[in-house]
């Protein structure tokens, strides 16, 4: 039978079992994938905008302010989930939205804007995902948030909310207000 | 007391040999039942066995699904956001979320001629974004296309 | 207002359950009568704090306050309000609060019906489970607050709940599922008190086999309804899929089974005393587990809840502490204490030993099978694999048929040694009779399929030996005898039964059962086991939240009408989900199951049709299962209070004897 030290082996196979989630879990959580795209200009496009298909507008007509660029479908649900942030943060906080419509149906995104309510200073369709691809987007939502240079300064993937807002954007929007005030 | 040893014995034998039977049988199991994942670009690349069974998955692309009157066999595109896709024929019930434009997995085999035979579609069950898997393969498209 | 009330509750319970461990395990140390009894006010403080939070979530569910995030993702004002209530655990938020509220509950339970344990080991027993509790309110106060504001800017409509738990499963699955989830805390602490407290006797095991039993046939109860919610709600006729979060369910559920064994043979014999501490905390370990996997989202699941890496690494850094030291305790503690009971190899203590022996078997292979994705990922770089259900088909059914085997043996053996002629007179003949009853049912479904012909023959053969165990203990006067038996035994048998009949239904179904998916259009008719299918189109109708397309389906048997079924494919206004919703066709011999998939277009659609003998015996002999955990507990043993103090008082005799 066991003996002393025996009875510790539970606790080795226990340490084991942890050791496998551990791993596990840092490969297989999406959130900690780094962003080739940070530190970047934002990528060459010229795509039309949602309500209005014969304006067509390019990475310079982004360029002049601080933004939030939201990737956002009508297939996706979580994009419901965030919306009410959105629609927060265009109402109150001191930045513009611009939303990148991805891999949908135009009609679609207009009804369901004004289903929802429509947080977005302007809507870009990127009806066959080009931009999506440049931007190395890999779902939707997914946000983006550019200086007034158009350098892509930090990417949230998945949905946004309150907290991540106050936590991790406003610093920085507030940081790069500052800078652009100053140069 | 000796049969008290005696069974024992008896006990610790039945142990390990029920211990070493079973483990035999289930390592063989997991190994029989193992279905890989293979992305896209490595169905493409022809890295994926023919005539076994896997799952692939990624977006099913937009206006690629297609049913030929009279039958419940679906056809559809399942790619990444680069150019990898491969033609996919289903038989049977999508399941509710299955959208183009949605991330799903499909199981079932290859064929010879590069369509993938399902015979089961997965799509995410709630909400959530989408299959890991298939974030994965967004993922790493996405490293990959970068200078 | 209301919603900051509880959110101060909770922190006000927060600080109960830190008192809770605290104070009591001081009045230990420091033999202060005060501080010794303080653990019952102090569990009825966290209890009600918990539930005030609980209701002002519930009443801003039920009053569409949108302002609360919780509610504004998980709500809707088109929503009834059944199912508003509901949504409060809908969740994670939520859910997890109701997680805690379960857990103060029964740590209440615990301080109010223990009064017969001494003044110490109570302290003991709610210093520990109050400790569990503060890791269980941080997790909810800091990385899962259903009590979070989005004001001063809140939508004026709710996003609605998921459609597929709007449904009366799951307004009862996961509070019953908790219950039984959480109660395994309850034989974790006197497991972990014991060993602090260097106790490890019998008595020990008498005290946590009522707890052990009421929390296993709640887990019984709540796995029962998710296979059932699964089957009539997800649209697919699959009443158990092996997927990552079924089997968080089943693995804690195997270990308490074992559990519950080796707890009665340590009680009445008091042998196996350091495994079934062992199993005790390894039981609540696995409940712990699955809500790790079911909560961090690092296995892929359908009914996973959303992934927040936050989440993950806190329950993680939990189940290391909590785990970890229990078990460093049980390896420090448990070895110095050495008893010799001996027990022939015929006897009910070796049933109980194999019956343990291939549950933990079992929940290793299950564990394998749901973390060799995980492990396969990490050893081949990346690459990522899938564990099919025939894996788990493969190994875990030859593991249950010697199982069943077993117990039709074990009823008729006795404690220390069974006479072989006990065990072995008459089985011939109760074979036979097995055999003959099996022969009857492949000629009546016409078929002689093996697994079906095998598995009934052992089912037949354990309710035989069951009957007539039942028969020789009542004796010649039925009546006397019947209320000569103790609800131990009555439970046991009711339980065995369940086993029985569950393991008949899952056989059945799955080899008799004919499913189809098909098109048909208004008019067409499908034969199916005898029956006809005919479809008669479908309509559109409304509910209060979606709108339906609704097939009309008719089930007939040479040509006399069944029943009609009306299948419904929704569309859910306020987040656009579509949603299958089948329709069923009940008897207790068969279902027919109809589903609708898509419309092909000229009012054809893809239907699946099932066509399952004898499914609802799965669910049956669950809740008999459960039935049976529920009866043992009014066993006089557990309720008279003088007989324990008395029984207590003495040595136990058993631990003198030794056999052989």
């Amino acid at each position: 039978m066991m003996k002393g030290p025996g009875f510790l082996l539970p606790l080795a196979g226990f340490m084991l079992l942890v050791a496998i989630l551990a791993v596990g879990f840092r490969l297989e959580d999406p959130h900690l994938l780094p962003s080739q795209m940070l530190d970047r200009p934002l990528p060459a496009f010229s795509l039309p905008r949602l309500s209005d298909s014969s304006k067509v507008w390019s990475e310079k007509d982004v360029y002049g302010k601080v933004r939030l660029l939201n990737v956002w479908a009508t297939w996706c649900p979580s994009c419901v989930h965030e919306h009410p942030e959105l629609m927060r943060i265009s109402q109150e906080e001191d930045i513009s939205v611009l939303g990148i419509n991805y891999n949908d149906d135009n009609a679609k995104a207009l009804a369901w804007l004004k289903y929802y309510g429509d947080p977005f200073d302007l809507n870009i369709s990127d009806h066959d995902g080009q931009l999506a691809i440049d931007l190395g987007v890999y779902g939707a939502p997914e946000t983006f948030l550019v200086d007034a240079r158009g350098i892509i300064r930090y990417r949230h993937v998945g949905v946004l909310d309150q907290q991540v807002w106050t936590d991790v954007l406003a610093p920085i929007v507030a940081e790069l207000n500052q800078l652009d005030r100053e140069g | 007391m000796k049969t008290h040893r005696r069974n024992q014995l008896l006990l610790v034998l039945v142990l390990i040999v029920g211990a070493g039977s079973t483990l035999a049988l289930v390592l063989q199991a997991l190994n029989e039942n193992i279905n890989l994942f293979y992305s896209p670009a490595q169905v493409m690349a022809g890295e994926a066995p023919i005539n076994k069974r896997i799952r692939a998955g990624g977006m099913v692309l937009m206006d690629s699904v297609q049913r030929p009157d009279n039958s419940l066999r679906v056809k559809f595109l399942i790619g990444d956001l680069k150019s990898a896709q491969f033609p996919v024929v289903f038989e049977g019930i999508l399941p509710d979320l299955f959208r183009e434009g949605q991330g799903v997995v499909a199981e079932g085999r290859l064929d010879q001629a590069g369509v993938f035979v399902a015979d089961e579609v997965l799509a995410k069950h709630d909400e959530n974004y989408m299959p890991p898997e298939v974030a994965q393969v967004m993922a790493s498209d996405k490293v990959s296309n970068l200078p | 207002m209301i919603i900051e009330l509880g959110h101060f509750a909770i922190i006000l319970a927060l600080a109960m359950s830190c008192c809770l461990a605290v104070l009591p395990t001081l009045g230990v140390y420091l033999q202060n009568p005060v501080l010794l009894r303080s653990g019952g006010s102090l569990a009825a403080g966290m209890f009600v704090f918990t539930l005030v939070s609980f209701i002002c979530l519930t009443l801003g569910f039920v009053n569409d306050d949108f302002s609360i995030a919780y509610v504004a993702r998980n709500s809707n004002t088109a929503l009834p309000v059944y199912y508003k209530i509901s949504a409060v655990w809908g969740a994670h938020e939520g859910s997890f609060l109701l997680w805690c509220l379960v857990m103060s509950s029964w740590t209440l339970a615990v301080s109010q019906f223990s009064q017969q344990l001494n003044d110490d080991m109570r302290a003991r027993v709610l210093a520990v489970l109050g400790s569990l509790s503060i890791g269980f309110f941080l997790f909810l106060i800091f990385t899962s607050n259903p009590f979070e504001r989005t004001l001063p800017f809140f939508p004026s409509e709710g996003a609605d709940l998921n459609p597929l738990l709007q449904d009366f499963g799951l307004i009862v699955h996961p509070p019953l599922l908790y219950v039984g989830y959480v109660g395994l805390s309850v034989p974790f602490a006197f497991a972990i008190a014991s060993l602090t407290s260097g106790q490890l006797d019998a008595a020990w095991a008498r005290w946590s086999r009522p707890w052990t039993n009421v929390a296993w046939a709640f887990l019984t109860v709540g796995i029962t309804l998710g296979s059932w919610w699964a089957y009539y709600e997800l649209g697919w006729g699959g009443w158990w899929f092996w997927d990552a979060v079924e089997n968080a369910s089943f693995m804690p559920w195997l270990l308490a089974t074992a559990l519950v064994h080796s707890l009665a043979a340590t009680e009445k014999r008091g042998v196996f005393r350091s495994w079934t501490v062992l199993l005790a905390i390894s039981a609540f370990s696995f409940s712990l587990l699955g809500a790790f996997l079911v909560r961090s989202g690092v296995l892929t699941s359908v009914h996973a809840f959303a992934v927040d890496p936050e989440r993950g690494v806190f329950i993680l850094y939990y189940l290391v502490i909590v785990i970890g030291s229990s078990l460093l305790l049980y390896g420090l503690r448990v070895g110095k204490m050495r008893v010799t009971v001996g027990f022939g190899w015929k006897s009910r203590e070796s049933f109980i030993l194999a019956n343990n022996l291939i549950l933990t078997v079992a929940v290793v292979t299950v564990l394998l099978g749901t973390i060799y994705p995980l492990m396969y990922e990490w050893f081949m770089s990346g690459q990522k694999i899938s564990v099919g259900p025939p894996y788990f088909n493969i190994v875990f059914v030859p593991l249950m048929l010697p199982l069943i085997a077993l117990m039709a043996l074990s009823s008729l053996s006795r404690w220390r040694k069974t006479a072989s002629t006990v065990l072995l007179r008459d089985q011939p003949l109760r074979l036979l009779i097995s055999l003959g009853m099996t022969i009857f049912c492949c000629l009546l479904a016409s078929t002689w399929n093996l697994w079906f012909l095998f598995v009934s023959l052992l089912c037949f053969w354990l309710i035989v030996n069951l009957l007539a165990d039942a028969r020789y203990r009542i004796g010649r006067h039925w009546f006397a005898g019947l209320l000569k038996q103790t609800p131990s035994y009555y439970g046991m048998w009711m339980a065995h039964i369940g086993i029985a009949l569950s393991a008949l239904g899952i056989v059945t179904t799955l080899t008799l059962s004919e499913e189809i998916d098909v098109l048909m259009s208004p008019g067409d008719q499908q034969q199916m086991s005898g029956y006809e299918i005919t479809f008669q189109g479908v309509t559109r109708v409304m509910g209060p939240n979606y709108s339906a397309d609704r097939g009309a389906i008719e089930i007939s048997r040479q040509g006399e009408l069944v029943e009609m079924l009306y299948p419904e494919k929704r569309l859910y206004a306020p987040s656009q989900n579509v949603m299958t919703e089948a329709d069923i066709s009940v008897s207790l011999w068969r279902d027919v199951y109809v589903a609708l998939g898509e419309s092909i277009g000229n009012q054809a659609w893809s239907v699946r049709v099932h066509i399952k003998p004898l499914v609802r015996w799965i669910w049956l002999g669950g809740v008999l299962i459960a039935l049976g955990g529920f009866t043992t507990v009014l066993d006089r043993r557990y309720r008279n209070r003088k007989v324990i103090r008395a029984r207590q008082s003495k040595p136990d005799p058993d631990l003198h004897l030794s056999a052989g």
